[in-house]
């Protein structure tokens, strides 16, 4: 008799219209409180609040802790004096509790042994754990030179590790969300108008007339800023166009829905290009002033025509054409969205930069609705010695390819931890502090050639992740909610300063990364690099300096500062873009010097054989990464990953819904577990979809162990970007498994 | 309370600060994400929407109460009183929405429109972590409302209207 219902209901309740009957609210604010409420109704308590920003995902969103009398975390609401937030958390950040009440929780520290000659961890202390550290990196630093440790890094934590990592001699950091997420489009950007669009982007989403999203899900990404500007900007009639082979959450919101032919983005862009070239519909007065290369664009361009990238996308003429003159319509309050996760096919710098000529053309770079300048508030660093110079660095491990990157490229930081003779550059250890390689890195084999051959092997890490694994020693660190960590400056429309303090003291013998760092620093003889004994008074010293001080943010959370510099061109001023010579590269002579097409060229791709499908991943908007999969305040919402079929396709193999198939990949390699059909028409016939961050096999997670399938160990065709190292993981093609394959899930 | 679906991204948001707001235990909610798909590739459409308690005006589930636990607040908002409640269920078969669940505690359970917020002149929790701001709520007797303003500019609908129970949340198209 009693139901217990499926979490999220997926039904189809009749669809009918009705006429408003009366209203029935009839509540009167503040109404007598004497009224006797229901049972189990309380009104709202007073509970303490602590100002935190989240860590659930990069976007870092301020809020606020709510801890009851008795010392529980209730819940953590936005801080509405955050622009990043409004005070509306997404989510992850309404369920950040989870990651503090998580049972599964790294709580001691662990050192690898040998017992009976297998492999295990012991519990072992602080004190022995960071000595142990520190001798071995004395070994490293005397047996190879400081530079051989190197630190791979994601989220807040990653700077007190490269503090330690700088100090001691090494400036090999490198950080997944380079080389395998937004390094692309950072270099496309950068090359064209001479920055990028950091990270929250400058898209002034809120204000724009149109928005083009090429493979972007915002809505599904739940980037909480711009999730909400794009809301604002439905409200506000702005036209959105969302090229995707899947019908996004975005795409179902958008007046125009391409459903491009997976792989062929670039022939699209460059149709458009022409389309606004050749109908002579683009920004005239802004190309002429603020770009250069011109010429150069429009020769190239000359016959890439709709009619040409009607036969590569599958999206007709009709659809290019009009889409290309609502942008021109909008421009300049025109967004070609840049994209976030962007190494895709090995040529996304290229795409990137075809996406940038775009914003360069309608004129959107520094105009309202378009691309904004960004102003951040500087806060001064806590004295310390200067660092010593490194004898080598990432850029060595290089090897004179990947010239454009501006940032350490993990793929080559792996490599140069492989022994091999002759090698000049070798890295020795590495700690790993708030990422998970194992699903982040697509390189698997190399990846794990490189971690045995380490003498180091150091992760620090809130949960078991499947990285702990591997280490020589795992050290427990406490969450956001239970630490102070440096003070979160945003450059964004409006400068922001935002504090993270604990809420509750650590559980368990957990402890704050900062705290890690400078016990390994001082067991370095580094002790001069950390002269504080608490991260508290750097923060108060650092807010001293600009006229705050710990206690007023304490009571605020998030200090907003005025602008000093415009937010857009201001009509008539001479603005230079921060390229070489000041001007927009349409045509960028600095990629040709170096051997690349100085223009995005559209090369074809590898399509999927017969029976195989392209695999696209992607987000769901109540998970982060692979982070998420065992916090049991988010798990209820998705438990597991699925994977999208459409109908047609799903016939063919007789595929029925909530089936559950293994997925094998072009190399044979076939999934660990077993993933959940879900038949829709959301998705075309050539591809599926499934959401990243599950198939988690490490046993320690409980809950998520074994749920979905994990889409990096299907990803073993990689395309690397020859301009700046990004791996291109979109080139892979799965085919169905109905019957449980031989192989058993590893654990 | 008015739902717009065209800006709805189905993030459930509201579920999870429902939960947290409401002490929801774990597994159950007051709360859930709809997704409607519609049409056959490429022509295909989508309505995201948050379901709850409709707050019915002439509600089913408080005319089968046997004690009264089920009753009609200042106001017009559906509650269960947990001290009154027997468990028996009899609403759980009633609802057309399928809106409440049994309280491991051994009472119905369900959306109270956060009743305990709305007194403070806050919104429900749902409505006030949206981040797309989709939900509004208001009282539908003043003619001046933010919420009548948007009913009457806006299309929109109800769910199962053909069951006759005047539901009071309008799903904005």
């Amino acid at each position: 008799m009693h139901t217990r219902r499926n979490f999220i209901k997926i039904s189809s309740i009749g669809i009918g219209a009705t006429a408003i009957t009366g209203g029935v609210v009839k509540w009167a604010v503040g109404s007598s409180s004497s009224q006797k409420l229901s049972g189990g109704i309380k009104s709202s308590p007073i509970w303490k609040k602590f100002p935190t920003y989240c860590e659930v995902c990069f976007w870092k969103c301020a809020g606020w802790d709510y801890v009851t009398e008795d010392g529980q975390i209730q819940k953590i609401i936005g801080n509405n004096d955050d622009p990043q937030c409004n005070g509306r958390l997404c989510p992850r950040g309404t369920g950040g509790v989870g990651m503090f009440s998580d049972p599964d929780r790294l709580k001691t520290p662990l050192i690898r042994v040998s017992k009976n000659g297998e492999q295990t961890y012991r519990e072992a202390s602080w004190d022995e754990a960071l000595d142990f550290i520190a001798k071995k990196m004395k070994e490293i630093a005397e047996k190879h030179g400081p530079e051989s440790m190197a630190l791979f890094n994601h989220g807040s934590s990653g700077k007190y590790f490269t503090h330690l990592l700088n100090a001691y001699g090494s400036n090999n950091v490198a950080a997944p969300s380079f080389a395998q997420c937004r390094g692309p489009r950072d270099t496309g950007f950068d090359l064209t108008f001479g920055e990028s669009v950091s990270s929250p982007e400058v898209t002034d989403i809120r204000d724009t007339r149109c928005l083009v999203l090429i493979g972007s899900h915002i809505g599904e990404n739940m980037h909480n800023g711009q999730v909400q500007e794009m809301s604002e900007a439905i409200d506000k009639g702005a036209v959105i166009i969302t090229v995707d082979p899947r019908l996004s959450t975005a795409a179902s919101k958008s007046k125009y829905w391409m459903p491009i032919k997976p792989s062929t983005d670039i022939a699209l862009l460059l149709a458009w290009i022409h389309v606004l070239i050749y109908d002579d519909i683009y920004n005239k007065e802004y190309v002429a002033k603020y770009a250069e290369g011109f010429n150069e664009l429009k020769e190239h361009v000359k016959d890439y025509t709709p009619e040409w990238a009607y036969g590569i996308t599958t999206l007709k003429p009709e659809l290019i054409r009009n889409t290309a003159r609502e942008m021109a319509n909008a421009a300049p309050s025109v967004i070609i969205h840049p994209g976030r996760h962007t190494s895709w096919y090995g040529d996304d710098v290229q795409r990137s930069r075809a996406m940038a000529i775009l914003n360069g053309l309608l004129g959107s770079w520094g105009n309202r609705g378009g691309i904004f300048f960004k102003e951040g508030f500087k806060i001064p660093e806590f004295p310390h010695p200067e660092y010593p110079k490194p004898a080598w660095s990432w850029q060595d491990t290089l090897n004179g390819r990947y010239q454009f990157a501006k940032e350490a490229v993990t793929n080559t930081i792996i490599e140069a931890s492989i022994p091999e003779e002759g090698k000049e550059h070798i890295i020795k250890g590495w700690i790993v502090s708030g990422t998970n390689l194992v699903v982040s890195i697509p390189l698997k084999e190399q990846l794990m050639k490189a971690m045995q051959s380490l003498d180091l092997l150091v992760v620090v890490d809130t949960m078991p992740m499947e990285i702990t694994g591997f280490a020589d020693v795992v050290l427990p660190e406490c969450t956001y909610l239970e630490r102070y960590d440096d003070l979160r400056a945003t450059a964004h429309r409006e400068p922001t300063l935002a504090l993270r303090m604990p809420a509750v003291e650590p559980l368990y013998e957990t402890k704050p990364a900062w705290w890690i760092s400078k016990q390994i620093g001082e067991r370095l003889g580094l002790g001069a690099f950390y002269n504080y004994t608490d991260l508290k008074e750097v923060l108060d010293w650092q807010l001293k300096q600009v006229g705050l001080s710990l206690t007023e943010m304490e009571r605020i959370g998030v200090k907003k500062f005025a602008r000093k510099t415009p937010v857009y061109i201001e009509p008539g001023s001479d603005h230079q873009f921060k390229t070489a010579s000041g001007k927009i590269q349409l045509c960028a002579h600095e990629l040709e010097a170096a051997g690349f097409d100085p223009m995005p060229k559209y090369t074809a791709h590898a399509q999927p054989e017969d029976g195989f499908y392209r695999l696209i991943y992607g987000r769901a908007p109540m998970h982060t990464f692979s982070r998420t999969a065992n916090n049991r305040n988010l798990v209820a919402l998705m438990p597991e990953n699925a994977v999208w079929v459409n109908p047609q396709v799903a016939e063919l193999w007789g595929l029925k819904k909530d089936q559950y198939v293994w997925l094998k990949n072009q190399d044979g390699v076939i999934s660990n577990f077993s993933v959940k059909v879900r038949v829709t028409e959301r998705i075309r016939w050539d591809s599926v979809y499934i959401v990243h961050g599950f198939g988690h096999h490490h046993k320690p997670l409980t809950y998520a162990f074994g749920r979905g399938v994990n889409d990096t160990e299907l990803i073993t065709s990689i395309k690397i970007d020859p301009i700046m190292g990004g791996t291109g993981m979109r080139g892979n093609f799965v085919t169905f498994i109905k019957d449980k394959p031989k192989q058993e899930a590893k654990s | 309370m008015a739902i717009d679906t065209r800006k709805c991204v189905g993030c459930s948001d509201c579920v999870v600060a429902c939960q947290t707001e409401n002490n929801v235990p774990v597994g159950f909610c007051r709360d859930w994400v709809v997704e409607v798909v519609d049409g056959t590739y490429p022509n295909v459409s989508i309505e995201l929407r948050s379901e709850r308690c409709n707050h019915c005006d002439n509600s089913p589930c408080v005319r089968c109460c046997p004690t009264g636990a089920s009753h009609f607040e200042d106001g017009g908002i559906v509650l269960v009183e947990h001290n009154k409640c027997i468990g028996c269920g009899a609403c759980i078969e009633a609802c057309p929405y399928d809106a409440r669940y049994s309280h491991p505690d051994g009472y119905v359970d369900k959306c109270t429109f956060c009743i305990h917020r709305v007194r403070e002149g806050k919104n429900p929790a749902c409505v006030s972590v949206c981040p797309t701001r989709c939900m509004h709520f208001g009282d539908l007797d003043d003619p001046n409302s933010e919420i009548v303003n948007i009913l009457k500019n806006r299309k929109f609908k109800s769910l199962a209207p053909e069951a006759g129970t005047k539901p009071q949340i309008f799903y904005l198209v």
